[in-house]
């Protein structure tokens, strides 16, 4: 699929928009930018360590919302330095330090976009909310 | 018109966010250069040549302002760093100093950050109470309105003149004379109209005024408040220091300079103030009615191409300024930006600092269009034809 297409199909149709209420074992986040209206709540369930569950919801623009979703995707089932590794390589990817481009799988996608303006800040927003998530749990 | 006056519209660059920040023209560039090439010494300290030059070219600039907004009173013109500081000012150094619990503060839902935040504070301060006047179906406040809202206790109207997000034109002139029969200040937030057509606060009768420099070709940091003399004169300065104090020998020995000066403590932004001083020469040598009059053809020129692009949601089809909200279809503001942006367009989302408007439209966010002088029917045409083709929005949001 081309970057476009994955980016569009997180942005509309993401499996991880949050489409129910979740219970108090859900930790919930919300991220948000100084420099923009992007506001995204970002749901987790910890088990021993692992991410069972992930969702979001909010209203953000296409990059930060796709970011959000592909995130999601690429932690859930994942120990939580799984997570915290697949984190670091993309912020190595967005500030151009070397990186793996196969463990990024779909996050990849922004390689290119990110070089846009401002909108390096939008692909990263759901990840420094997830951050905040583990910081406390690790 | 006048586009060869602006530096920035020398590049292919449509500017449609006048109601955040506006371009500045050569000759305030050069205003502000000159004082920081050829007299740059601070005010107040008229001991040699080029401070004896500032005091004059500061004064001057306030002698502009004055007589741009037909104040009575050189005194009454204090410059601070924008609409922000002088909302501030107002509330706590006015209002904060006689208000009672219980008094009542009236603002609307459409009011910019800085007309609510400062008026909340109060209100946990003081135990006073902010309230809404209604807004009509258009969202625009009318007399009648404004009437069913005061009770005994209002003590104060904080409206914006003109709003940022609508764009709606208050009914000033006569929110004055109904308050002040009823012993109530009325507090014009002038930051979306001073800019774009004539203010005359004594034909207004507003108390206080606020208004900011780098909204009408000035540069930022520097705004106006302007109040009558005799409350002014009851204004609590909120800065202490240097500039402001005749003389202090213990803290109960404390005197204070006169107005203007005892409310401008601390070396003012003189390159702001002088900046401010030639922009609004400039837009007198254009004249205001001018200006007014072209930004409404402007936008009427636009609105009527826009209504007829079906993808789009426009908030405020009728309004009395140049601002334009909308949103196209299921697309999230933001990204419409974000391509506007790859044509080189400036446009604003988001929810533009009116946060409580949300509850009164419905709307979360929005885009947001607003004209100056200098902006062309050929940027409104660049505008709708990037509009009118919904697929072509959706292909470059990315
Ligand atoms: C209606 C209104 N009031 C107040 C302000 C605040 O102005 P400033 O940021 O210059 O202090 C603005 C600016 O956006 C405004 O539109």
């Amino acid at each position: 699929m081309e970057s476009r297409e994955v980016i569009m199909k997180h942005y509309t149709s993401s499996p991880y928009k949050k489409n129910k209420n979740l219970d108090e074992s859900y930790q919930k986040v919300t991220t948000k930018s100084d420099s923009c209206i992007d506001r995204l709540d970002i749901f987790i369930k910890i088990e021993e360590d692992k991410i069972v569950d992930a969702y979001f919801e909010g209203e953000a623009c296409a990059i930060a919302t796709s970011s959000c979703s592909i995130l999601l995707e690429n932690c859930k089932n994942k120990s939580l330095n799984e997570v915290k590794q697949f984190i670091e390589n993309f912020e190595n990817m967005i500030n151009n330090y070397p990186y793996n481009e196969e463990e990024l799988h779909e996050a990849v996608v922004f390689k290119e976009i990110i070089k846009q303006g401002n909108r390096k800040t939008c692909a990263y927003l759901p990840y420094s909310g997830l951050k905040q998530i583990l910081d406390k749990s690790l | 018109m006048n586009i060869e006056d602006f530096p920035m519209l020398k590049e292919d660059l449509i500017y449609l966010d006048n109601g955040a920040t506006t371009l500045k023209p050569q000759c305030v560039i050069d205003k502000v250069t000159e004082y920081y090439t050829k007299y740059s010494a601070n005010a107040h300290r008229g001991d040699y040549d080029i401070s004896f030059k500032v005091d004059q070219e500061y004064e001057k600039a306030r002698e502009i302002v004055r007589n741009f907004i037909h104040a009575k009173y050189k005194e009454e013109v204090v410059f601070t760093s924008g609409t922000t500081e002088s909302l501030n000012m107002i509330a706590n150094g006015f209002f904060g100093k006689f208000l009672e619990p219980n008094d009542e503060i009236l603002i609307t839902q459409s009011e910019h950050a800085s007309n609510v935040l400062p008026w909340f504070r109060l209100s946990r301060k003081l135990g006073v109470v902010v309230k809404y006047i209604p807004l009509d179906e258009h969202h625009y406040v009318t007399l009648e309105n404004v009437k069913k809202s005061i009770t005994p206790n209002t003590k104060v109207i904080s409206l914006a003149s003109i709003t940022n997000v609508i764009g709606d034109e208050r009914p000033i002139k006569e929110i004055c004379e109904f308050a002040h029969e009823n012993n109530i200040f009325v507090v014009m937030d002038g930051a979306q109209s001073v800019p774009h057509r004539k203010t005359d606060v004594q034909d207004l009768d507003v108390d206080f005024l606020a208004f900011s420099g780098h909204k009408m070709c000035g540069p930022t940091g520097i705004g106006i408040l302007y109040g009558k003399k005799e409350l002014l004169e009851e204004m609590e300065p909120q800065n202490l220091g240097g500039g402001m104090n005749e003389s202090f020998d213990s803290p109960n020995e404390v005197y204070l300079k006169d107005l203007p000066t005892r409310l401008e403590a601390g070396t003012p932004n003189i390159a702001g103030a002088i900046g401010l001083g030639e922009a609004i020469k400039y837009l007198e040598s254009i004249g205001m009615e001018k200006i007014e009059d072209y930004e409404k053809n402007l936008r009427a020129y636009a609105i009527n191409k826009l209504i007829l692009i079906p993808h789009l949601d426009i908030l405020n089809i009728e309004s009395d300024s140049g601002i334009i909200s909308f949103n196209v279809t299921d697309v999230f503001s933001q990204d419409v930006a974000y391509y506007l942006n790859k044509y080189k367009i400036c446009v604003r989302a988001g929810n533009h600092c009116a946060k409580i408007l949300k509850k009164e439209t419905g709307v979360q966010n929005s885009l947001r269009v607003s004209l100056y002088f200098y902006n062309t029917e050929n940027d409104i045409d660049n505008l709708v034809e990037l509009l009118s083709n919904k697929e072509k929005i959706v292909e470059g949001i990315l």
